[in-house]
């Protein structure tokens, strides 16, 4: 029954996903059992016994046996199912010790993610496989929810609190994770990629991040555009959104909140990136995480490199 | 003993024109002034079709947009993300709490209640009045709050994003806050009423299961709508006087507004089920002449499942922050709950076997709800098991199981009991032929627009996106193609309904062959229901020959 496995349910990234799907598809045939029962019964009554002219039916007010079994019968599946139930989810709720920690910040709309070593990522999450991860998680501002599809996991992330879940990752390759919890207008572009790396691409992302030093700086730019999250804020061909549109600004003036007017040049964009609340556009909230400590040096001047070629054209 | 069938009627057998409720006393100050549960009755029916109406649109709209994720439906944007969170918010602000809730108990409930226990009015009649323009002052302030630019938040106001949000929550917190009164007056009526103006001889177990129904129904409307009323004023205090409650920035706990929301909003859930439940009591016995299986299970799962139907809120906070212990604990009771619904259907199955079937509109709707009530049953399970319900909770399964339960149960006993009582409720019959295809549009549609719902929530997709990835697309645009034939079914049964008013009184006194005492007197009834006090001498069910009782 793999191909139907498939057919409806996501690819399994850990050996808790494969268990969470056999339960799946046992309530999947159950249910499938319960439906043609009390459909096949319903519709066999009205075809067997459709209205005739001169009609007696039975006068069957109740029967108690008949009554109780209905009645215990599937209690006790749904008490199975109940245990079943809970089995799994105290599994998913218990990391093991030896699991590495990895820090989740959740914002409007983007996600933080920082490592043990100090190295910090946004939107993009990389993991060792084989290595059961654990996450800790909180918000900065209204509740979001990190559910890793393939791992078969969720749960809420709240201002006021730590919540954890964990996972053992056993399949090398990208997997999806996205916020599940209504978080307002960038909700549904919060997501992110989850790269479960082998132990030597593992090693060599924390070194430089995953940058490849042969890639043209704006080019480069570019794709952190996208990979960083800067794209859920800041558009490109000139309409409004969160943030100011990345159009047309390098090189020209740029007035701010506080009434002064600047000219948008390397050193604005440096710091605008790095220390975000430093000057703040005219017509703008103050919402932008701060990069400083986040991207690398040769990750700055792409975005630059970036925006100048935006701001040229 | 054997139960004695009434044959199906043919129409044309009672055209005559009477004295009734519809047409004395005259003139429009006299309906709005009205305190006749049946002339009441039918402002909310109009009221609750009207917002049925609107936010039917807004979710043919929800569809539309999603047909396609760039939003481009032919050549033009649909929506932008920002409209769309106002849309779904106001689709599901408007259908629970301006359609659903009152739809069964305010509208066909005011109407058939007094008349099924052989009573002049309602305990209170007046209190029926304040009621409904309660009602309406509720709903008046929620369109403030839709055109004052809409609400973002979703019809679940979670804290700290309701509080931080600058679209008009309070408005609408406040048009729900009073709408709530409305809901907790038909309550207190109905409670009153069942308990003092049974008809001589009508015990509480010769009362007919819709009854039973509005009781349980009218308990929780009672007990759970002041948590909501308090919940969404406590919100709104923080909203306005930035006093920490639920926000956690200024002190407060956001997970305590989801205990308080949902401590009303499961029972609401029930408050909107269990009046489906019961009028499919009502049709499945009189469109397959047979007794009702198993009436006394029936009635008490009705009460059962308001009483634990308290206890299982927490079931919509699995993953929300509750401690393990307490998830573990509202599992378990979330089963439990499963147990009541599952009885009533396996006695409606057994009161149609052996029974003596037609499929008029008001039947096929009936089975229309027990096939969707039991994929919605089935698939609550789903969401009831814990480790499942990690990976489900917050995605389309969420979705799709719910409309199964709300539109696929109670919409349904709401069509099914709005075709049953229309010649007692117009004194007209409708058009039978076109009922039957009509109900066949919204099954089938309905089927199309949600089944692809449950398959993308199990493969991950979240609810509440506006932007989706490309995998979804065939599933989002099947579901769509189903809302337009959903549209179709419903607009043709606006359309013939509307053209049967047209018509002379054609309708008989009991067209279908129902032995529960609304269909005892003239249709449309007298202003004071019966010409004199019936009495109840024999059960609501009982097909049997006359005298051998």
């Amino acid at each position: 029954m793999e191909w139907l496995r498939s057919l409806i349910l996501p690819a399994q990234g850990s050996p808790y996903a494969a268990q969470v799907d056999t339960f799946y598809m046992f309530l999947v045939w159950l249910s499938v059992f319960f439906f043609l029962l009390i459909a096949g019964v319903a519709v066999y009554s009205v075809i067997r016994f459709r209205h005739k002219p001169g009609d007696v039916t039975p006068h069957w007010t109740h029967n108690n046996k008949l009554e109780f079994a209905w009645t215990v019968i599937p209690l006790a599946i749904l008490m199975v199912i109940f245990v079943w139930g809970v089995k799994g989810y105290m599994e998913a709720a218990v990391p093991p010790g030896d699991a590495q920690e990895i820090r989740v910040t959740a914002k409007k709309w983007v996600w933080q993610f920082e490592y043990p070593d100090g190295t910090r990522a946004i939107n993009e999450l990389h993991v060792q496989v084989n290595k059961p991860v654990k996450f800790v998680m909180s918000s900065e501002d209204v509740i979001h929810d990190f559910f890793v599809v393939d791992m078969r996991v969720k749960h809420d992330i709240l201002p006021d609190r730590y919540t954890e879940i964990w996972f053992n990752p056993t399949v090398v390759g990208k997997h999806h994770f996205e916020c599940a919890e209504y978080c307002g207008r960038g909700h549904s572009d919060m997501g992110g990629t989850l790269y479960v790396d082998d132990d030597a691409s593992y090693q060599k992302w924390l070194e430089t991040g995953g940058v490849d030093a042969s890639i043209p700086l704006d080019k480069l730019g570019s794709m952190l555009y996208e990979s960083k999250g800067c794209s859920s804020c800041h558009t490109i061909d000139g309409s409004p959104s969160q943030g100011p549109s990345w159009k047309g600004v390098f090189g020209h003036p740029v007035q701010l909140s506080d009434g002064r007017t600047v000219i948008a040049d390397e050193n604005y964009i440096r710091e605008s990136i790095l220390v975000s609340g430093a000057k703040i556009v005219k017509g703008y909230d103050n919402i932008m995480p701060v990069f400083q400590g986040v991207l690398r040096q040769r990750e700055v001047d792409g975005l630059v490199a970036y925006i100048k070629t935006l701001g040229n054209k | 003993m054997a139960d004695v069938i009434s044959a199906p009627f043919h129409a044309g057998t009672t055209p005559v024109e009477r004295r009734n409720y519809l047409t004395e006393p005259k003139g429009l100050w006299s309906w709005l002034t009205t305190v006749d549960h049946k002339r009441i009755g039918i402002m909310y029916l109009i009221s609750v079709m009207a917002f049925f109406l609107v936010g039917g649109i807004f979710a043919l709209l929800i569809r539309l947009s999603l047909f396609d994720p760039s939003h481009v439906i032919l050549g033009h944007k649909m929506l932008d993300a920002e409209t769309y969170n106002k849309v779904f918010t106001m689709h599901g602000v408007i259908m629970v709490f301006l359609f659903i809730i009152p739809s069964i108990p305010a509208a066909l409930g005011n109407f058939v209640l007094p008349m099924m226990l052989g009573a002049k009015d309602v305990a209170f009649p007046r209190l029926n009045l304040a009621s409904f323009y309660i009602y309406w002052a509720g709903a008046a302030l929620a369109m403030v709050a839709i055109v004052t630019g809409g609400v973002d938040t979703g019809w679940t106001f979670y804290t700290p994003y309701s509080t931080s949000t600058d679209t008009s929550v309070a408005w609408m917190a406040m048009g729900i806050f009073i709408a709530g009164f409305s809901s907790i007056f038909t309550g207190l009526n109905f409670i009153a009423t069942i308990h003092k103006l049974r008809a001589p001889g009508m015990g509480w177990f010769d009362m007919p299961l819709f009854c039973w129904g509005m009781y349980a129904t009218a308990l929780m409307q009672v007990l759970a709508t002041p948590v909501l009323a308090i919940t969404l004023l406590l919100m709104t205090i923080e909203r306005l006087f930035r006093i920490g409650i639920f926000d956690a920035s200024l002190g407060g706990d956001p997970v305590l507004f989801q205990h308080f929301f949902w401590f009303y909003s499961h029972p609401a859930v029930y408050i909107m089920i269990v009046p489906g439940m019961a009028i499919v009591s009502e049709i499945i016995p009189v469109f397959s002449r047979k007794t009702i299986f198993g009436y006394r299970m029936i009635a008490f799962s009705s009460i059962g499942i308001a009483l634990i139907g308290f206890l299982v809120w927490g079931h919509h906070m699995f993953v929300a922050g509750q401690s393990q212990t307490a998830v573990v604990v509202f599992s378990f009771l979330t089963f439990l709950v499963a147990i009541p619904s599952a009885i009533k259907v396996w006695n409606w199955l057994a009161t149609m076997y052996h029974g003596s079937i037609t499929l008029e509109t008001p039947m096929l709707y009936a089975i229309s709800f027990i096939l969707l009530f039991t994929i919605g049953g089935l698939t609550g399970v789903f969401l009831g098991a814990l480790s499942i319900d990690v990976h489900l909770t917050d995605t389309y399964f969420v979705v799709a199981h719910f409309h199964y339960v709300m539109m696929g149960g109670t919409v349904m006993g709401f069509l099914g009991g709005l075709h049953y009582w229309w010649p007692k409720i117009t004194g007209r019959m409708y058009h039978e032929r076109l009922g039957q295809i009509a109900a066949a549009l919204v099954f089938i549609g309905f089927n199309a627009t949600f089944f692809p719902q449950f398959i993308m929530g199990g493969q991950g997709m979240p609810r509440r996106y506006y932007n989706y990835l490309p995998q979804f697309q065939p599933m989002h645009a099947f579901s769509t193609v189903g809302s337009w034939i959903i549209g179709a079914g419903l607009f043709l049964t606006l359309g013939y309904l509307l053209a049967s008013l047209r018509k002379p009184y054609d309708a008989p006194d009991n067209p279908w062959g129902g032995k529960t005492m609304e269909w005892q007197t003239q249709s449309p009834p007298l202003t004071e229901n019966f010409e004199v006090q019936p009495v109840a001498t024999h059960g609501p069910y009982d097909y049997f020959p006359v005298g051998t009782h």
